[in-house]
């Protein structure tokens, strides 16, 4: 039976039918399917874990025990996890172990580009790259097979368009779980130096065999059509390349790394000009042309942003596509939505004009206009240190109008460790916890702090006040941020306090299912004197009509924020 | 529609545009179609230019519709429409919702949200299917099922027989939405 799944659809469907036990993660956009369609089977144990290090090391537990097990994360989360990552590959595994890593070319949802096939070449651990969701469920399955074959983590790469495209994907049966005996081996599972440099031996024997299987295994493949034109490609640029020069031949890559030296050599010699196509850096162009091979690539095309087959055509033969431009068209760029909470806390701290040091979510959106609120974001977390750091820097005058936002999900993530420092090292920093109850940006996924996992089953919460307690915060303040005129005097205050404060902000998302608000507004337009004022807090269903203000019926959820920032009860219920 | 169909999903995150693409996929699917939709998740979905791609035909490589290769754009909002313009093929079709959403920076009064959208396309001979898809899903209970009526609107215009599409309704669509949908769709279909 065939069904349209998702790339990422494909790749869950794919552990299963290799007999998967274990799943782990933390959701990151263009990942995050992953592991809520593997958490769908039951006989597969599935969770977020609170960050990528610790999914991986939860992973590499279960493969240890015997069990086949996935982790799954975005590029950036496998920064996080590049610890255990780099040590893996010298113990190797026991049950099959395969780690799914999703770049995002083009940024559609990330704070960079980064491409994680370095990793596989940096930590030798071989990687495998499918172009659509059948390769997905196929490649998950071999790559299973290829670590128990060779002892090793495999990597499995997605860029957005194959983890978020639908594509016909052959359904099979599953091959039910199977779990390995376990046995301790400290030699090959306790990484002290004298083991290490032993295992580190192991891990470059096992790199050659490898090399010599990417050479004969059939993910690598020769399409040979005219033989004026060879293309090598992989993943996604492989389906642009298609279009682009139609029947040329092809060397598909399905194995990204290690390369097959042998297979590139034959078919470079099969062929008059050679091209590679891939997206971001050239890392197999490097590779060929480390070959003594002649070929063009990234002379041509960009290492930035996504490729498309128009690009292809453009940059390689010229091809002009109608440039008509229309007129001047208004960008729409993504906003916080009506009723989300974290407007308030936004509309607080601009008005205050404090340095605000942020984070990775949702929330990062108070960066744009008009909120306009937010001075930096780098990584899950770095809203803390940064604070920290400025204090250090610049003194505690500037303290006194510097604050942190993050939210609940990144602090449990990678928020509580910058905090510690704060306590430790003496800062007086002021750290907003914006928590929604749920880590909303990546699409509701549970986390630590809301009682329940990913199955739904019922479990412990982490108290945050209990915690700031724990590491020595005294002061602890829960606002509501629908409350702006408390959130002003609470922030005011702690700020100004010679000690570290946490205030924890707390209102749920908008668009989780229990939240209900009455309905929507309208202005009542006799009371409005047009001042604008309730403009300010950037809701996107409060309109300008230039000599009028008015509510977006359809947008509107009621949340009545903007009442509290009108003077004139220009707010009123529809219908009243 | 031997030669394959590129269809192109546009609007305004959380306008619903994904289940629309589900939809198309499923039926495509059905007909025995190979099919590639590429949707948009994450930081986009808030509000943000959202777009889904649909190709069906007999073999389809890459997921993207290139400008100028589009045989259908749906938009859900005016301004949407316009932006894609450039995507739709000549003597192509384009179902477009009247609906206005505002951007931030029209709202914010910094960029002024272009006038008479459809008066412009008309006069470029484009061959427009306007859809008062707000109203009709308001009149039919639910003023989310914006998306279902223009599916319907859609279903009608493939010649692709309606059964399919309302068993695929049927499977997509929480049961207990399935009955407003489908009055929905209905709606659409008979405009």
């Amino acid at each position: 039976m065939k069904k349209l799944l998702l790339g990422n659809e494909a790749v869950a469907r794919g552990a299963f039918e290799a007999g998967v036990k274990v799943a782990t993660a933390y959701p990151g956009t263009p990942s995050t399917e992953i592991t809520e369609n593997l958490a769908k089977y039951d006989e597969i144990y599935s969770e977020w874990s609170p960050n990528e290090k610790v999914a991986l090391e939860v992973a590499i537990g279960a493969s240890v025990a015997g069990a086949r097990s996935i982790c799954s994360m975005k590029h950036v989360g496998l920064n996080v996890a590049a610890d255990p990552l780099f040590t893996v590959s010298y113990t190797g595994v026991n049950g099959g172990l395969v780690i799914m890593v999703a770049d995002d070319p083009g940024m559609h949802s990330s704070q960079n580009e980064q491409d994680s096939r370095f990793y596989a070449l940096s930590a030798k651990i071989p990687m495998l790259e499918p172009a659509d969701s059948s390769e997905c469920k196929e490649y998950v399955k071999q790559a299973f097979d290829i670590s128990e074959e060779f002892d090793c983590p495999v990597f499995v790469r997605l860029g957005t368009r194959v983890a978020h495209s639908r594509s016909l994907v052959e359904i099979e049966e599953g091959k039910g779980i199977n779990l390995k005996e376990y046995s301790k081996d400290v030699n090959k599972y306790v990484m002290m130096p004298g083991m290490a440099r032993k295992r580190h031996e192991v891990v470059v024997k096992r790199i050659e065999e490898l090399e010599s299987f990417s050479s004969q295994t059939s993910l690598n493949k020769i399409e040979w059509g005219s033989k004026d034109i060879g293309v090598i490609t992989s993943g996604i640029s492989y389906q642009y390349a298609k279009e682009a020069f139609g029947n040329v031949s092809y060397l598909k890559l399905g194995m990204v790394y290690p390369l097959p030296d042998e297979l590139i050599r034959k078919f470079a010699e099969g062929v008059k000009k050679l091209y590679i196509i891939e997206e971001l850096e050239p890392f197999i162009e490097n590779h060929v042309k480390k070959l003594g091979i002649d070929v063009s690539g990234k002379d041509l095309l960009p290492v930035t942003g996504e490729y498309s087959t128009r690009l292809i055509k453009e940059k390689l033969f010229g091809h002009k596509t109608d440039g008509a431009t229309q007129e001047d068209i208004p960008v729409r760029p993504p906003v916080m939505c009506p009723g989300c909470p974290h407007r308030g806390v936004f509309y607080v701290l601009r008005k205050l004009k404090l340095v605000v040091t942020g984070d990775i979510g949702c929330y990062t959106l108070g960066a744009l206009p008009p909120s306009s609120a937010i001075d930096t974001s780098i990584c899950m977390g770095a809203s803390i240190g940064m604070a920290h750091g400025m204090e250090k820097a610049r003194g505690r005058e500037f303290s006194k109008r510097t604050v942190a936002v993050i939210g609940d999900s990144t602090f449990i993530h990678s928020g509580i460790t910058g905090l510690i420092d704060i306590v430790y090292n003496k800062g007086n920093s002021t750290v907003i916890i914006l928590d929604n109850s749920i880590t909303a940006m990546t699409g509701h996924q549970a986390n630590p702090l809301m009682g329940y996992t990913i199955k739904g089953e019922v479990t412990k919460q982490v108290d945050l006040v209990k915690l700031a307690d724990a590491i020595g915060i005294n002061r602890v303040r829960i606002v509501d941020p629908f409350d702006i005129k408390n959130v002003e005097k609470v922030v005011r205050e702690e700020i100004t306090a010679d000690e570290p404060s946490l205030i924890i902000a707390r209102r749920p998302c908008a668009l989780l299912k229990g939240v209900k608000y009455k309905g929507a507004l309208m202005i009542n337009q006799e009371k409005c004197k047009i001042c604008r004022m309730c403009m300010s807090i950037g809701c996107p269903a409060i309109v300008d009509k230039g000599d009028h203000i008015e509510v977006d019926e359809a947008l509107c959820i009621g949340c009545e924020l903007c009442t509290k920032v009108c003077s004139f009860n220009a707010f009123e219920k529809v219908g009243e | 529609m031997d030669r394959g169909l590129n269809i192109l999903i546009v609007g305004v995150g959380g306008q619903g545009t994904l289940l629309a693409s589900r939809i198309l996929g499923s039926v495509a699917t059905d007909l025995n179609y190979d099919v590639k939709v590429s949707e948009v998740h994450g930081m986009s979905q808030r509000g943000g230019s959202v777009v889904t791609y649909v190709r069906l035909g007999e073999s389809v490589f890459s997921p993207l519709i290139e400008k100028g290769e589009a045989d259908i754009i749906i938009a859900f909002e005016l301004l949407e429409a316009y932006r894609w313009l450039d995507h739709l093929k000549e003597g192509g079709k384009f179902i477009i919702n009247k609906q206005r959403i505002d951007p931030m920076p029209v709202i914010m009064g910094k960029q002024e949200y272009p006038a008479e959208i459809l008066e412009k396309l008309d006069a470029l001979n484009i061959d427009v299917i306007p859809v008062d898809a707000l109203d009709i899903a308001k009149n039919c209970g639910n003023i989310k099922a914006v998306n279902t009526v223009l599916i319907g609107v859609l279903a009608k215009l493939t010649g692709i027989e309606k059964k399919v599409w309302i068993d695929s309704l049927n499977d997509n669509i929480k049961k207990a939405f399935v009955d407003l949908n489908l009055k929905a769709f209905e709606c659409g279909y008979s405009l």
